[in-house]
């Protein structure tokens, strides 16, 4: 019981310095709607944008606004080398894992609730189905376990930011492909028992990656 | 393994690599008769999917002694693995390469979505990444802890990353058709055809074990010269 | 007499570079062990690695008489790290500060101990101020309440009283003496005479990774101390 009290308080952790400092979810939140922009412009400006380029720019952008959030994930760490207090400390180390990747996870639901009406408006489509609600949390919660994990070891290297992206973007795209995917078949792009596959194959990335943090995260953050 | 002398063994798989491939080349060029529909670009396919199967043997391999690093923690394992994904990054290029170059004459394009070259692409982006994390590291045992990790991540997520894209071209055939022209046998393959085909996936695996066992000889050595050096410093401070 | 802190042959090496060849000592309860050497000489690593922070490559730790394989629950509650970087968060409050690790550490009467705390080290005024706003003295006060909080049996130090003034210095010293005379063990790693000389009972100077010497220093003062060890370094530079 302690374990799950543990991953909680590093999460309200986690939260309770953002909310304080605000600094990273605002430029997380202008970066995201920089990216839908910029991606609009890259497509041709008819009245009808396609409905498929929804679903890409929907998940391109979040993705890489939330490299964003993922280093400033264990930046809060580094500072004053608190991770070495949280190390100390009695806890299982993944729980330092699991505490994180939910904020991180928060962070992703906050920009896409940011992101989905702001892209729905600009695509001209209504994007507020149940379903892509289920698409996006188990798309944010993967790419957040995943990117999670990969900033545990960015985090020590000299160039940080250059390397998170390069780590995290080949390991990232069976989830992404799923998450395009299903949202493009929620709204109507797809064929029927397609969204099936693909929420499968988010689940399952999602799994993968709880499993992995459970067994490498503490052969990542010990020395 | 002696290191300083070279291995009589190995003398012998370089010989015994050079001689193959000339002769997997004749067999290609020569003695596997002319495919039908394709023509002589063809003949690529022979070392195409050598060259496939050689990428993700370096990447098994990588892996592999990624897990036996993170287990025993001795640095032999982790010049293997650095050996598996720098030899796996050439075989993988040629293979992308190739798988390229007989595209374009067949369906008139330099790249095909299948999700087997695609995958491979993306492998190399992996391999890529991984050679990337280990220049940014500088503590050795950190450098080879995360190496490995990142080594086992990538190597999950691979066949992941295949399945997504056959799942996703089998829903949305592509405008190049029935991908999967690339695949072995969808094609008759003569007997000659298999020969030539069997021979060249012997003749890269036996260049692999070539070039693998010098690339691991050359990193054992750097090892070696590297805790000499080390060592020579410390005695020349202590005096 | 069982030692409360044990080192055995610690060697530690990154790469090929050693840090730390052969190194044992042992602490009992209530002394003051300080460790103290030049730059480099390892003191630091040897922090870590008692902190359990930083795995040896060879030899073992061990804590009131057990390993640490087995054991890290138990122990690391019982362990408590003061470095010159503070292990707190900028952006929490004092008391947010505080009580985060008192969860994490499960500590029973969490809100009393927290407020024990804060008297203890002067900042009961300071309560509700976020960390970052605060002088670096106030910082290094926190963190060393933050390390007390769990009331460890060994308590680590590393060049501790980094950025403190004098009189804040004095303060901490005063603290730290106090605590000791709870039968506490302490590691300290420092550069300052005066400080080791106030509140060690054993010295060990470490030179390049290795143990060259260790005494008790019973009543000694500053300037023995000093001249001792200008002894040691001269010895070790020809």
């Amino acid at each position: 019981m302690s374990y799950f009290l543990a991953v909680w308080e590093i999460f309200l952790k986690d939260l309770r310095s953002e909310r304080r400092s605000r600094e990273m979810l605002s430029s997380m939140l202008v970066f995201v709607l920089l990216a839908v922009v910029i991606f609009i412009f890259s497509f041709e400006l008819n009245a009808n944008l396609q409905k498929e380029a929804f679903a890409g720019t929907l998940w391109v952008s979040l993705c890489f606004a939330g490299t964003l959030g993922l280093a400033r994930s264990f930046g809060l760490e580094r500072e004053n080398n608190a991770l070495a207090g949280l190390l100390m400390s009695p806890l299982d180390r993944s729980a330092i894992y699991f505490g994180k990747a939910l904020a991180n996870w928060v962070f992703m639901l906050l920009l896409s609730i940011l992101l989905v009406p702001t892209a729905g408006f600009f695509f001209n489509l209504n994007p507020f189905h149940w379903v892509l609600l289920g698409v996006i949390l188990l798309g944010t919660l993967g790419y957040s376990l995943c990117g999670t994990f990969l900033s545990a070891i960015t985090a020590r290297l000299h160039n940080r930011e250059l390397f998170l992206p390069i780590l995290l973007f080949p390991v990232i795209i069976p989830l992404l492909i799923a998450a395009i995917r299903a949202t493009g078949a929620v709204l109507g792009g797809g064929v029927v028992g397609e969204l099936g596959t693909w929420l499968l194959m988010l689940a399952g990335y999602d799994i993968l990656f709880i499993a992995i943090g459970l067994m490498l995260f503490d052969t990542v953050i010990s020395d | 393994m002696n290191k300083r002398s070279f291995p009589r063994l190995l003398l012998a798989f370089d010989l015994l690599a050079g001689i193959c491939l000339v002769v997997a080349t004749w067999m290609a060029l020569v003695y596997a008769p002319r495919e039908i529909s394709m023509g002589d670009v063809q003949r690529l396919f022979y070392f195409h999917v050598a060259t496939a199967w050689t990428g993700m043997l370096g990447y098994f391999l990588a892996v592999i002694a990624g897990i036996a690093f993170l287990r025993t923690r001795r640095f032999f394992w982790d010049v293997a693995s650095l050996a598996g994904v720098e030899i796996g990054l050439v075989f993988t290029a040629l293979c992308v390469i190739s798988g390229s170059i007989w595209a374009r004459p067949i369906w008139n394009t330099w790249w095909t979505w299948d999700p087997r070259l695609t995958t491979a692409f993306i492998m190399e982006l992996i391999y890529a990444a991984y050679l990337l994390l280990r220049r940014g590291v500088e503590d050795p045992n950190q450098r080879a802890r995360f190496s490995a990790v990142y080594a086992i991540i990538g190597f999950i997520t691979v066949p992941l990353t295949f399945f997504s894209i056959r799942i996703f071209r089998t829903i949305h055939p592509v405008i190049f058709g029935s991908a999967s022209a690339m695949g072995t046998g969808l094609f008759e393959m003569s007997p000659r055809m298999l020969q030539t085909f069997l021979f060249s996936l012997f003749t890269f695996t036996v260049l692999f074990i070539s070039f693998y066992w010098h690339r691991l000889r050359l990193g054992l050595r750097e090892q070696d010269r590297d805790e000499r050096l080390a060592r020579q410093a410390q005695l020349e401070e202590e005096e | 007499m069982s030692a409360v802190i044990q080192a055995v042959e610690i060697g530690k090496y990154f790469g090929s570079k050693k840090a730390l060849k052969g190194l044992s000592f042992a602490a009992q309860a209530g002394e003051t062990v300080a460790l103290m050497g030049m730059n480099g000489a390892g003191k630091t690593t040897l922090i870590n690695i008692l902190a359990t922070l930083l795995s040896a490559d060879e030899g073992e730790v061990k804590y009131f008489g057990q390993p640490f394989k087995g054991n890290e629950t138990e122990i690391r509650r019982r362990l408590g790290l003061v470095s010159h970087q503070l292990l707190l968060y900028a952006d929490l409050t004092v008391e947010e500060n505080l009580r985060f690790y008192t969860r994490l550490y499960t500590l029973p009467n969490a809100e009393q101990r927290i407020g024990e705390v804060v008297d203890l080290v002067g900042l009961a005024r300071q309560r509700n101020q976020v960390l970052h706003t605060l002088s670096r003295g106030m910082q290094q006060r926190l963190a060393i309440g933050r390390a007390l909080l769990h009331d460890p049996a060994i308590l680590l130090l590393d060049e501790p009283f980094t950025g403190l003034d004098q009189f804040m210095v004095g303060r901490m010293l005063d603290l730290l003496q106090n605590i000791a005379g709870q039968e506490k063990t302490i590691i300290m790693a420092s550069h300052n005479f005066k400080e080791v000389a106030a509140l060690a009972t054993h010295v060990l100077f470490l030179h390049r990774g290795a143990c060259v010497d260790a005494f008790t220093v019973a009543g000694i003062d500053e300037r023995s101390l000093a001249d001792r060890y200008q002894k040691m370094a001269s010895r070790g530079e020809s």
